[in-house]
């Protein structure tokens, strides 16, 4: 199958293909911190969580717009405001979720998943009627578009490394926010004893919905990334759910690192099995066999041992 | 050692489980011999409880051995450990909330325990006598009819003891029976215990005194996973281990 | 007072229930709706057998599947194959490169039946695969995944996963299965023309027998002490697996049984609609079908059956008159039903309706349980409860 390519071709298309993993790779991340924080820390399986990433990118989209009419000398930098409001919006509208829906199916897990399937239903009717049923784009900044070349065969795109950069970036300040901030604490707090942290003083229905409030924000930042690598519709949100579930499952939920290294561990084999095989296939092969290793080993690649 | 082996119910030797590096049962041995009362005491976290899960299969072991007649229990499943004539009751109170107090009798009839004998299970004279049988000796009588859900605390625990009952195991182990109940459903509970332990095996797991001298043929204290001190509860209350760790305060 | 606690199959409130939804699937439905009308209702029927698969396992058992639509499809495939093939001579296909495959081979340049479609020739291969097929798949997801003791929303998801595979590899392998249309253009099933009004009316009550076959079997084992066990399952699966029981196994048994009801239901769908395709199998319509058991009532075989009606009817009603308000109605429904009806209308019936029934009727109400609610709820509550703290101490 090789049989065609010089070495060197073959180390390119081996190059440029895990870049393109790369790429998937931080894609994953950014989808599925928000998730990771969300089900992990609070046992809520949010299945809007698509919805709140499309919110980001609309956000996105909304802003790029008003620059482009108001503001267009400042064109180049309307990405990070709109980065900035996305959080905002996702977040607020995560809050109000948790307030009037979540809060309330704390102790039924699965009835969470039908009612956060129902909003993302409602979502997503929202959506249509406001943007309309046809996918949109946004312009993306001179300075984002073309490839860096880093040898005459292999180049990279500048808007994937910006990405890329971006997962890396919001990973850290997740974890300083877990690890180094009074929420982390208290959410690491409450996730390991609900009633003894509320009774240390705790405000835990403050806590929940901060930390689902975060968690939808990060989602918002993830769907305005998105709209640099592709275009948005009201639907989008769907394509992802299920891969980022898988992401976070596979790496244990819970734990942040193991979110990381399985969203390393997917996007990789399904770009280099892209390479072989069609696209569908390559992705049913790495659906499956994630999934053949969930039965394996339910708890994941990186479980917390807890005494039940 | 050969000798003996048939002649103990139960056999653990050596027992050890560890979790994560910390040992919370470490190289524990003992003896339960036919119709024997053995109470385990010890401080909180001794790991009494984690002996009971290791013993029915709810938590596997790191290493050692648990013989009951003559079978190895540590590479048997739960299920089959039950079967064979192991009964386990948890610390807290664990009925079917949703069914009647006769239906959780019923689940533990000893009868039609597979998939297709559970589906053709009939529910015949037999089963209907055995189950007011029990239901009279756990103080029940009137509530059969009655949701497990609404039965106060000692009366969910005497149900849960009616249904070891009626399961009728060689070996029983109970977690604090007597935990949580006023004192006149604690004299009850003596009262039935002492019933319920003859003619067969038992393990008690207890923290009040009175209460473990009026039933144990031999005591194990238990601290930090290993065993104590044991014999009969005269010997085991002047052991001055025993009373510096667990009963000196 | 001696009561009486004799198992009997059906309660006599129970009988009354049943025979009114007899008396709605076999009289009123035919004798109201035109032959398209009662088509539609056929089809919406077929869902049901799903939901009352679900009402088993997650009203009873607690085990919530995302994936029914897998079952459901493997059955409407299986189906469907075989009345492709029977579509496909070499006379009817004579103009295709490779006459006697089916067309949409034929389009992808697929010049041989693959052998695992050969089998498929045969009615009563498939109609047995109609039903083993499913059970088959759904026994080696059950033993993986109960054997180690996944559940709650691990399985959910990796069920919803399951579907999702399944409907990208029958999407991706077009030369196979036919693709994103999946298998059109089905005639007749041994020379019987199933387009046809009478024959379409003629397997309306085919459906409605079957589907009352499975109520049957759904009836029987709620009723048997297995039906027990699921309940004592859902509230204290370690207490049952002390009891000596094998807990895996009966949980696998459920969800063999609820994809062997799912298989039944594609296959009718496919010989009443009479097509197959990868719209019903995806996560979409799985998770579609436990809306319809919700709203139904998750404790209640025969709410299931009307809450599908219920549900597919209003679906549409509304998407012909206005599809944008469809969706958000669906997704209203879905929360409404969890928030406040988690018992749904069998829930409404018996803790709302009857008891005013009651009151109106006083003096004539005989039996005390309510019967449209079968299965106990869980008791959400009970954690609370003062004796449940004191335990805890
Ligand atoms: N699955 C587990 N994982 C980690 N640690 C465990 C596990 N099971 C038990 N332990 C630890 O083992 C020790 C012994 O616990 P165990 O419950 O057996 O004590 P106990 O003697 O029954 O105490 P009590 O009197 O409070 O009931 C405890 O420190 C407990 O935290
Ligand atoms: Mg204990």
């Amino acid at each position: 199958m090789f049989a065609g390519y010089s070495a060197g071709e073959l180390t390119a298309i081996f190059a440029m293909q895990g870049f393109a993993g790369l790429i998937l790779f931080s894609v994953f991340v950014l989808m599925a911190l928000g998730l990771a924080i969300i089900f992990g820390q609070m046992g809520v399986i949010n299945m809007a969580h698509g919805e709140f990433m499309i919110l980001g990118a609309y956000v996105t989209y909304l802003v790029s717009h008003a620059f482009a009419d108001y503001m267009p000398a400042l064109f180049s930098f309307y990405f990070f405001v709109a980065m900035a409001l996305a959080f905002l919006a996702s977040g607020a509208l995560g809050m109000l979720v948790e307030w009037g829906l979540i809060r309330h199916l704390y102790r039924r897990p699965l009835d969470t998943l039908l009612a956060t399937w129902g909003l993302s239903l409602i979502l997503q009717q929202i959506y249509r009627s406001v943007f309309g049923a046809r996918e949109v784009g946004v312009t993306i900044p001179d300075w984002m578009m073309g490839s860096l070349p880093l040898t005459d065969m292999i180049e990279v795109p500048i808007n994937g490394l910006f990405v890329m950069a971006l997962a890396l970036g919001i990973s850290v300040a997740i974890y300083l926010l877990m690890f180094r901030s009074r929420w982390g604490q208290q959410v690491r707090a409450i996730n390991q004893n609900r009633v003894m942290a509320g009774a240390v003083g705790i405000n835990t229905e403050r806590t929940d919905r901060l930390t689902f409030g975060i968690g939808c924000g990060i989602a918002g930042v993830a769907g305005s990334a998105f709209t640099m690598i592709g275009s948005t519709g009201p639907t989008s949100g769907q394509l992802y759910i299920v891969d980022t579930f898988l992401v976070v499952v596979f790496g244990g939920a819970g734990s942040i690192l193991g979110t990381i290294a399985s969203a390393f561990t997917i996007s990789q084999a399904q770009s280099v099995l892209e390479f072989f095989l069609s696209g569908s296939m390559a992705k049913v092969i790495t659906l499956l066999v994630v999934v053949g290793i969930l039965m394996l080993r339910p708890q994941g690649l990186f479980a917390l041992k807890l005494r039940k | 050692m050969s000798i003996h082996q048939t002649s103990f119910v139960l056999s653990v030797e050596d027992l050890t489980v560890s979790f994560d590096g910390f040992k919370a049962v470490d190289g524990l041995t003992f003896y339960v011999e036919p119709n024997e009362c053995r109470v385990m005491i010890g401080p909180n976290g001794a790991g009494k409880t984690t002996v009971l899960d290791l013993i029915c299969g709810r938590t596997r072991a790191t290493s050692g051995s648990v013989r009951f007649k003559d079978q190895e229990l540590l590479s048997m499943r739960e299920d089959q450990i039950v079967l064979a004539g192991v009964g386990r009751k948890f610390q807290t109170p664990s009925v079917y909330e949703d069914l009647s107090v006769f239906e959780n009798l019923e689940l533990s009839f000893p009868r039609g325990h597979g998939v297709f004998g559970s589906l053709f299970f009939r529910r015949d004279a037999e089963v209907k006598d055995r189950i007011q049988e029990i239901a009279e000796t756990i103080f029940l009588a009137d509530l059969l009819d009655e949701k497990a859900a609404f039965l106060s605390h000692g009366q969910k625990q005497w149900l849960e003891i009616g249904m070891l009952l009626i399961q009728d195991p060689e070996l029983l182990m109970l977690d604090e029976p007597v935990a949580g109940m006023s004192v006149a459903e604690r004299k009850k509970t003596a009262e039935l215990l002492n019933r319920i332990i003859d003619h067969r095996s038992v393990i008690v797991i207890e923290h009040d005194m009175g209460f473990v001298e009026d039933i144990a043929t031999r005591v194990t204290v238990l601290h930090q996973g290993k065993t104590l001190s044991e014999g009969k509860m005269d010997k085991v209350k002047n052991d001055p281990k025993v009373i510096e760790v667990y009963l000196g305060h | 007072m001696q009561i009486d606690r004799k198992t009997r199959f059906l309660t006599r409130e129970e009988a009354i229930y049943f025979g009114l939804l007899a008396a709605v699937i076999f009289l009123i439905l035919p004798l109201a709706l035109d032959s398209f009308r009662l088509n539609l209702f056929g089809k919406y029927l077929t869902y049901a057998f799903v939901a009352i698969g679900l009402v088993l396992c997650w009203g009873a058992g607690g085990i919530l599947s995302l994936g029914q639509g897998v079952f459901f499809g493997l059955g409407g495939y299986a189906m469907a194959m075989f009345l492709k093939l029977e579509a496909s001579t070499p006379e009817a296909t004579a103009i295709q490169s490779t006459p006697g495959i089916p067309d949409f081979m034929d389009w992808n340049q697929i010049t041989a039946l693959p052998w695992w479609w050969e089998p498929f020739n045969s009615l009563a291969f498939s109609l047995i695969a109609v039903v083993i097929v499913p059970v088959a798949f759904a026994f080696i997801i059950g033993v993986a995944m109960f054997r180690r003791r996944v559940g709650g929303v691990y399985f959910a998801i990796i069920t919803q996963a399951i579907a999702a595979i399944l409907t990208i590899l029958i999407i991706g392998q077009q030369g196979f299965t036919g693709g994103v249309n999946g298998i059109t253009d089905l005639r007749t099933l041994k020379g019987w023309d199933i387009r046809t009004d009478e024959a379409k009316e003629i397997l309306y009550f085919v459906n409605a027998v079957l589907l009352f076959a499975c109520l049957f079997a759904a009836q029987y084992v709620r009723r048997s002490k297995l039906g027990r066990l699921l309940i004592a399952m859902r509230d204290q699966e370690d207490r049952v697996r002390f009891s000596g029981y094998d807990v895996a196994s009966f949980k696998i048994f459920v969800f063999c049984l609820g994809a062997a009801f799912a298989g039944i239901g594609g296959a009718m769908f496919t010989l009443q609609v009479g097509f197959m395709s990868p719209t019903l199998v995806g996560i979409v319509p799985s998770i579609e079908m436990v809306i319809f058991a919700a709203v139904g009532g998750r404790l209640s075989i025969l709410g299931a059956v009307y809450g599908t009606l219920l549900v597919n009817w209003a679906k549409t009603t509304l998407s012909e008159s206005f599809p944008e308000l469809w969706l958000l109605g669906l997704g209203a429904l879905f929360i409404a039903v969890v928030m406040f009806f988690p018992n749904g209308l069998a829930g409404l019936w018996s803790e709302q309706v009857m008891p005013r029934l009651r009151k109106l009727f006083a003096g004539r109400g005989a039996g005390a349980r309510p019967p449209a609610a079968p299965f106990p709820a869980n008791s959400a509550s009970a954690p609370d409860s003062p004796a449940a703290k004191a335990a805890a101490e």
